[in-house]
């Protein structure tokens, strides 16, 4: 692609759409977009293998759910381009993290920018928690846990196929509190799925506020190693790092990256809101304009008119 | 005597799986339990053994499916939906996944007591959008079962027998259908799984002392067929009874009574089995009898249903054979 953008650059761009749609909105899941936005950028822009999308880039109107009788039916996945032996199978897990999904795919190409207007309306697929047939999304993450066992699935069949493509998981640390994410990778490590790969984005934050004050759950890294996958803990800032943990040899094992990150980053004036992060609505009209003053000005960007 | 088949599921699944290499045989260390041990010997590469984790095998099941496998599902039936009933609807009921779940010891048909004794699933699978609800009530039921889910477009859950199972039937299982038993005028008797085999103990001695029944099998919860039942329903005089390996609400006797009222029909409708309680570990005619599912509770139950006594003791049931199901069951061409 000629003009490519870096990955940086992309991330930035997310920072900055999901702040506008924050401000204009008057609230958003932001601090997400804070913590993951060097690794859904990489993700989209250089570490999966996957096809341009095959779907249309203003997204259709909702169009029902799965049933016999609906044959119109579509999950999102096709904005990560088609199912084939040979390209990355990408799932997305925490579904609370849409609004990141949808900047990512708009920044990347995939989506139009006017797809963000249709976000939680009415009669949109464009939904506030990422549904199947959401862009991006191909299953209902909204349940978090569900992700990395389904993801072990994918894999396991396409090892059978003997398929070259890999199955990538996007996750966020909180749904490590979930039984079922050990279950996952205990089958994972078993059948030695080393087509199966995850980041993880340790943003440390969980609805009720800082991991550490509602459920602590000690060193990962030792908990996923000591279950036998690959683990690797990186500054999930560092896009250089996530290139190089990728990298890691991880024959029979299942690799997990747990990218380390701050869920204010590029917005610190964010911070003074901490712990309360998880979705951030303003309390007045002053904190939404002093917020759009500060964080715009952090972005590099004018204020934004709403 | 009743001819009683050894193992059903075991060669049925055998033979059916191993000629579709597209399906494989999930077991949550459930295999030798649930009859399918002998095709993990014979087709290990078609056996994926998930272990004590039923949340992750139902997730991991519909992420087979998305890469083009069809799973079955192996495990108890309560396991198939109380731990892992989020993965359940997530995983494989919402994006109808064709994923086969095989739910063994249905009912009260487990020493295990509650936790191993699915007595509320089928009240809870046939709640579920896009879910198909099959209950396997004979030898024959078994051995049609692998096929008739497999063509389902959609998840299916299916409760199986295992072990020694009876042949009541000598017709597959089609799904949608319900067999017609016995013709009748005065009582419309409705049963299911385990249940048809105990009405039939009784249904000998009950046509000796002048009852009239028509004797209904149902092994299609969903889609149920409703329009057979509607017809049949016409012209009963005194009312219906069903008897049911499960909770009375939710199930059989539930699905009759939703179809009775939309209709606005009058009729009295008595259900057998389990009366708003869990059950306890035993064996299965203990069981039956305890709760008041057996066939002597049948007898009572219509002669309250007519209000007079029908003077049959438990001891002529124990005589009453039921291989005579061949000979009355002319209406389903047996």
């Amino acid at each position: 692609m000629q003009n490519k953008l870096k990955s940086e650059e992309i991330a930035l761009r997310i920072r900055r759409r999901v702040f506008e749609h924050c401000i204009k909105n008057n609230g958003a899941y932001l601090s997400q977009a804070c913590s993951s936005a060097e690794q859904l950028a990489w993700l989209y822009n250089e570490a999966l293998n996957i096809g341009d999308s095959i779907m249309p880039s203003i997204p259709e109107s909702f169009s029902g759910v799965p049933s016999i009788n609906n044959k119109k039916y579509k999950t999102g996945a096709g904005y990560n381009g088609p199912v084939a032996n040979e390209y990355d199978r990408f799932i997305f897990a925490p579904a609370h993290y849409a609004l990141v999904a949808y900047a990512t795919l708009i920044e990347v190409g995939r989506l139009d920018s006017a797809g963000l207007s249709m976000f939680n309306k009415d009669g949109s697929s464009v939904e506030i928690i990422g549904a199947e047939h959401s862009p991006g999304m191909e299953m209902h993450n909204g349940t978090l846990g569900i992700g990395l066992s389904t993801a072990a699935g994918i894999a396991y069949g396409r090892k059978l196929n003997k398929e070259k493509g890999e199955t990538c998981v996007f996750m966020s640390d909180g749904e490590l509190q979930e039984g079922q994410i050990w279950e996952a990778l205990q089958v994972s490590v078993y059948y030695k799925l080393d087509n199966l790969w995850a980041i993880v984005d340790v943003n440390e934050q969980q609805v009720d506020g800082a991991m550490s004050d509602v459920l602590d759950i000690g060193n990962v890294q030792k908990k996923i190693n000591a279950f036998g996958a690959k683990c690797i803990e990186i500054d999930g800032h560092d896009i250089d790092a996530m290139r190089q943990a990728k990298k890691e040899q991880h024959k029979d094992q299942p690799l997990i990256i747990l990218a380390r990150t701050c869920p204010y980053k590029g917005m610190n004036y964010l911070k003074k809101r901490f712990p309360r992060l998880h979705y951030v609505r303003f309390k007045s009209e002053e904190e939404r304009s002093i917020m759009n003053i500060e964080i715009s000005k952090e972005l590099g960007i004018e204020p934004i008119e709403y | 005597m009743v001819e009683i088949v050894n193992k059903p599921y075991s060669y049925t699944f055998k033979n059916y799986a191993s000629k579709n290499k597209k399906i494989l045989c999930l077991s949550g260390d459930l295999t030798s339990s649930c009859e399918v041990d002998q095709f993990r010997d014979e087709f290990p590469n078609q056996f994926v053994s998930m272990g004590m984790a039923e949340q992750n095998m139902m997730s991991f099941a519909g992420g087979l499916s998305m890469s083009g496998y069809i799973p079955f599902i192996h495990t108890f039936g309560v396991f198939t939906y109380r731990r892992p009933y989020d993965q359940l609807l997530a995983s494989i009921a919402y994006p109808r996944r064709k994923i086969r779940i095989m739910g063994f010891l249905p009912g009260i048909t487990t020493p295990a007591g509650m936790t191993h004794q699915a007595i509320e699933d089928i009240s809870v699978m046939r709640t579920i959008p896009n879910m198909t609800v099959i209950e396997t009530g004979d030898a024959t039921e078994v051995e049609s079962i692998c096929e008739q889910a497999n063509n389902v477009d959609g998840p299916v859950y299916c409760r199986i027998l295992r072990g020694s199972v009876p042949r009541l039937f000598d017709t597959p299982l089609k799904l949608g259908d319900i067999r017609v038993l016995n013709s009748g005028t005065d009582i419309l008797l409705i049963t299911s799984g385990i249940c048809t085999e105990e009405a039939l103990r009784a249904r000998s001695v009950l046509i000796d002392a002048g009852i009239s029944i028509l004797h209904l099998h149902v092994h299609t919860f969903k889609p149920f067929n409703e329009e057979k039942i509607l017809d049949l329903l016409t012209n009963i005089k005194i009312g219906v009874i069903t008897m049911e390996n499960h909770l009375v609400n939710g199930g059989l006797g539930t699905l009759i009574a939703e179809i009775i009222s939309k209709h606005g029909l009058s009729k009295k409708l008595m259900k057998l089995g389990l009366n708003d309680t869990f059950a306890h570990g035993g064996s299965k005619q203990y069981l039956t009898k305890y709760y008041g599912f057996d066939a002597y509770a049948l007898i009572k139950s219509i002669e309250k249903f007519i209000g007079q006594p029908l003077n049959i003791e438990e001891k002529d049931l124990e005589q009453a054979r039921i291989e005579n199901v061949h000979s009355l069951s002319k209406a389903e061409a047996l």
